[in-house]
Parts: structure tokens; C-alpha cells; sequence
């Protein structure tokens, strides 16, 4: 189901952990959703200087992580904000399609840890403000329904082509 | 060691008696059921004593009250849509519990868009369903009640011998998924007084493929498949002779060692859950702690998501499922499981372990250092299980 790369990555987590006293934090997605990520930045003169990561999820959104990890560390913060979830997936020969939506957070978790080193930079938020997900994708990627693979809209939560993936039968009337 | 199947509720070996069987029945060339000569006879010969020791497996009265399917899943389709077709000029409503397996929530969402009305009524936190309430939920025009005996992914059986009564006493029929306990559990449709209960041969060590449909005696389906007059012209379609034999000597094993396997699974049960908290802390055993199937395990590891930990545990050369969103394909958590009340994510964190015949207790503490060891290595990952333990350290 998983690429090598992946499965590399899933065994062999690159980068893994916290940082004390981090420059930005950024996190991204729920356990509703399925996964959860925080980003840990370590700053120095407009470079990441370091990278970690702390992910609750699927095989897929390990690999992720690790490897955005690997690809934005020594990166300046403009080329590491140019990095996309597209890119984080081709670094990794390719995710399962119903996967690139709910796994594939990663490039999103960076982009929101960038944007609380900026904002604590500029003194819009405290280091210690509680870092919200406001779960905002990209969307360079679509969904995917995983029984009949059509694409799924923005908002749509079941598919309409197959009807099928919804919620189970109605409730007993109260 | 070679690779351990813990994922026994998804799949099981064939026991040599079926593989046996199976050959014999190729190598034997059998001619068509239906046909009217020498090889329709041998044919045929065979097709109904399997059909008679199927029969005796659930104790039927008559073996015509069996009908082969290709799966436990057609049988519940046979079943259910089978019977709300036959009966819905008496009424279109149908009763169900809102832990049932997909084969029986699909076919009931199917009938929801031709104009039946379905109630599902709620489990308690061991995911049982009360015959009260089931009771409570029939209405004039309801005309079957449709609930599982032992559920797939907690392993809680529910109380099928009142529930039939409740719907005898009703005047409406009754359809049992029984798929994960017939061939495991002793059951007995005439002393249940159970209308319709779907089962398949896998669960007991015989071919995939395969399954039946208890029909009792006196009740009308309408066809899933119109064509010949095969199964008694319930199904229609030339038998899978070969399966239905594999079937039939599975099901002999079965009558001849449930005991005995009764008494190895429940050791195994007992094994696991005295042994577990030496290597885990922070989870959850879901379903009900003694009506439960005997070889199923549903246990919830905090903090942690069910795919990684499935492979890693593969890595180590250990099989067991998960009912993660991540894992299901469906990317939502187990109905199950929520409907039991369990959190998100804790329904995320929820592998279900299953035994077979060729489980062992050292299979079993070998199979708990892997599962430590893999959930140590995630936990050190996760953002939540950081966050538990800041929040432990403060109080």
C-alpha cells in the first residue's frame, strides 16, 4: 500500500520530538480528522536552524512529517514557505490517493509554525498563546471518496456519486 | 517464528479436514446438481448431505431449511431486502441496533431509498442491546427485526433468545447476523425460535466464499437471484459444489472440537487480559466482559493512532486489524465504537485481536513485547500522549 520511502520513514522517523523553547510552533489537524501534527522551529537569522515534530496518525502522516522535517531543515523561511504538501508527497514516491487529504498535513503544520514565529516576531501573539488549528489545507490536493474514488467537495463529507459512504441509519425518534 | 495470525476475525486457515475434502470433491469431477442423469444424482447425492450437516451445525429442523450462498454477506442481503420485499404490503418498517455489521446497514439504506422506514436503536456502553428497546421500537407496520449475535469489532453478544421472543410475541420476523459466532459458539435456531440467520463457512476454519441462510420453514423471501430452480428455488445459480463441501466438513470439525476450542480460546482470553497491564498502561477494553465472543479482543491503546501500530506490529511479524478512520477506508471512526460512547480518539487508537486454534500463551507474550515496544515508539511520536503526560505532572 505504501511506498518504500515511506515505509522508511515511518520506521525511521527523522527528527522526532520537541523544542524547548521553540521560535514558532505550528499545529494542524485533530483526532476527529484522524491526525494530528506540531511543528517545533528553531530560527536564526531568518534560517531554520532546527526541526522537530510530534504527529498522532496513520503510517502515512509519519512519513510526512518526517520528511517535511528533513526537506525544510537549513532551508531560509521563503524558500521553506514555498514548500507545498505536493511537494512533501512526491519526496516520498507518491502517498495512497484517499491518504493525500487527511495524512498529508504537513506542509500546512510548517506553514502555520512559520506564521507564529512571524506573528510573535511582529508581536501580534505571545509565545505562549495556544496555537488553534484552523485546519486551513492548501488544497492543492483534492478528496477522495475511499469506496468509489470520484472527487469529494469542498465541505462534502460523504460521496453523492456512490451514497453509500455516509452516516450509518437513522437515530430512534426521542 | 513465522508470521502470527492474531487477525483470525478476518481470516483463518482451513483446517486439513476441508482442504482434504475439497480436493477429493475437484478430483472427483461431481456432474451438475441439477442435471437429471448418473453424474446430476452423484452431484446432487453430495450437495444434500453437506446441506444436512450444515443443518445440524445451528441444530435446523430440516435441511431445506438451508440455503448455500457465496457469502455471509449475500446471506444477509438474501435476508433482509429478501424479506422486506416479500412482506411490504403488510408494512414498510424495519428494526435494527446502530452497531450492525455494513452487509446489514447497506442493505437497509438500499431498502430507505425504495420507501422503508428503518429505526435504529441505540446499544449500552458495552454495546448491548436491550430487548426493551427493541420492543419499544416495533410499530404496527414493522414486519422484521434485524439484529447481529456477535458483533465484529467488540465481540459482545447480544441477547438473541429474548430478542426473538420479543418479535415472536410481536408477530414480526427475525433476522440473526450470526457470521462471527456460528461454527465458534453453540447456537441452536430451534431453541432460539430465530427466523433467519445468516452465517458463512470462513469463521470456522472452512473456504472463503462460501455461507448459508437459515430460512425457517413457513417464511417468504422474494429472490436476490431468479434463474433455475436451485436451493430449493430460494437461489438461483449453479452450487459451488467444492466450497459447499469444504463447508460441510468444516462444519463437522466444528460440532466434533467447539468444546475444546471453547476451552483454549477462553484460557487465551483470560492469558491476555492478566498479562497485559505487565506491559501496557493507559487503555481501554471495549465490548461486554462475559457475553462476549470468547476469541476477540477489542482493546483501545491511548494516545496512539490503530494503523501505525497494525504496521508495526506487521513488521515484527505479528497480524491484527484496526477499526482507526485512518485504517477503514471509510476515514471516519467505527460506528461501533462510537456508539458504545468512546471518544474520538481513543476510537483511533483501537486494534481488535483475534485468536485461532493455533494460538498459544507464548504466542501471546511474545505478541505483548511487540505491542509495547511499538506503542512506546509512538507514544514518543505523539503530540497527545505529550500532552497527557504535561497534564499528569502538573496535577
Amino acid at each position: 500500500m505504501y511506498s518504500k520511502t515511506v515505509m522508511d520513514h515511518f520506521k525511521k522517523p527523522r527528527n522526532v520530538g520537541e523544542i524547548e523553547g521553540a521560535d514558532g510552533i505550528g499545529q494542524i489537524g485533530n483526532p476527529v480528522c484522524g491526525d494530528m501534527m506540531t511543528i517545533y522551529l528553531d530560527i536564526e537569522d531568518d534560517v531554520i536552524k532546527d526541526i522537530k515534530f510530534q504527529t498522532f496518525g496513520c503510517g502515512a502522516a509519519i512519513a510526512v512529517s518526517s520528511m517535511l522535517t528533513e526537506l525544510a531543515k537549513g532551508k531560509t523561511l521563503e524558500e521553506a514557505k514555498k514548500i507545498t504538501n505536493k511537494d512533501v508527497a512526491n519526496a516520498l514516491d507518491g502517498l495512497p490517493k484517499n491518504k493525500l487529504h487527511c495524512s498529508n498535513l504537513g506542509a500546512d503544520a510548517l506553514h502555520a509554525a512559520i506564521k507564529n514565529y512571524e506573528d510573535r516576531k511582529s508581536g501580534k501573539v505571545m509565545p505562549d498563546d495556544n496555537q488553534e488549528d484552523k485546519h486551513e489545507h492548501d488544497h492543492d490536493e483534492k478528496c477522495y471518496c475511499p469506496y468509489c474514488d470520484s472527487e469529494l467537495g469542498d465541505g462534502q463529507t460523504f460521496c453523492k456519486s456512490c451514497s453509500l459512504a455516509e452516516e450509518g441509519p437513522e437515530k430512534e425518534p426521542a | 517464528m513465522g508470521y502470527i495470525n492474531l487477525d483470525n476475525i478476518n481470516f483463518k486457515h482451513l483446517v486439513p479436514e476441508a482442504s482434504q475434502a475439497m480436493i477429493d470433491a475437484i478430483k472427483a469431477e461431481y456432474g451438475n446438481p441439477s442435471s437429471q442423469h448418473q453424474k446430476g444424482d452423484e452431484a446432487r447425492e453430495v450437495l444434500e448431505s453437506s446441506r444436512e450437516t450444515v443443518a445440524r451445525l445451528i441444530n435446523a429442523k430440516d435441511p431445506r431449511e438451508i440455503v448455500f450462498t457465496s457469502c455471509g454477506t449475500e446471506s444477509v442481503n438474501m435476508a433482509v431486502k429478501g424479506l422486506a420485499w416479500a412482506r411490504q404490503d403488510k408494512g414498510k418498517h424495519l428494526v435494527t441496533c446502530n452497531t450492525e455489521h455494513n452487509a446489514v446497514i447497506r442493505s437497509l439504506r438500499r431498502l430507505k431509498q425504495l420507501g422503508f422506514q428503518v429505526t435504529s436503536v441505540p446499544v449500552d456502553k458495552y454495546g448491548v442491546v436491550n430487548p426493551q428497546t427493541v420492543k419499544r421500537a416495533i410499530r404496527e407496520s414493522t414486519i422484521l427485526v434485524t439484529i447481529m449475535h456477535a458483533n465484529n469489532e467488540i465481540g459482545t453478544l447480544h441477547p438473541i433468545a429474548e430478542i426473538a421472543a420479543v418479535c415472536r410475541e410481536a408477530g414480526v420476523a427475525y433476522h440473526c447476523d450470526a457470521v462471527d459466532s456460528v461454527g465458534t459458539i453453540p447456537i441452536d435456531v430451534e431453541a432460539l425460535g430465530i427466523d433467519l440467520l445468516s452465517f458463512a463457512s470462513n469463521p470456522f476454519y472452512g473456504p472463503k466464499g462460501v455461507g448459508a441462510l437459515y430460512v425457517r420453514r413457513g417464511i417468504g423471501l422474494w429472490n436476490l437471484l431468479d434463474g433455475g430452480a436451485q436451493e430449493n428455488r430460494k437461489r438461483a445459480g449453479t452450487e459451488n459444489l467444492v466450497g459447499i463441501v469444504g463447508m460441510a466438513a468444516a462444519a463437522k470439525v466444528a460440532m466434533r472440537d467447539m468444546e475444546k476450542r471453547l476451552e483454549h480460546y477462553k484460557n487465551l482470553r483470560r492469558h491476555f487480559l492478566a498479562q497485559l497491564p505487565k506491559y501496557l498502561e493507559d487503555y481501554l477494553i471495549n465490548g461486554h466482559p462475559e457475553q462476549c465472543l470468547p476469541n476477540h479482543i477489542s482493546l483501545s491503546v491511548r494516545h496512539v493512532e490503530g494503523e501505525s501500530i497494525v504496521l508495526m506490529l506487521d513488521e515484527q511479524g505479528f497480524a491484527v486489524s484496526t477499526r482507526s478512520a485512518c485504517a477503514s477506508g471509510s476515514l471516519r471512526a467505527s460506528h461501533v465504537l462510537l456508539s458504545t460512547g468512546l471518544s474520538f480518539a481513543d476510537a483511533q487508537g483501537t486494534l481488535v485481536i483475534s485468536f485461532g486454534t493455533d494460538t498459544t500463551t507464548q504466542i501471546i507474550d511474545n505478541f505483548l513485547a511487540a505491542l509495547a515496544e511499538s506503542v512506546k515508539t509512538l507514544r514518543a511520536i505523539s503530540p497527545l500522549y505529550a500532552a497527557a503526560q504535561k497534564e499528569k505532572a502538573g496535577k
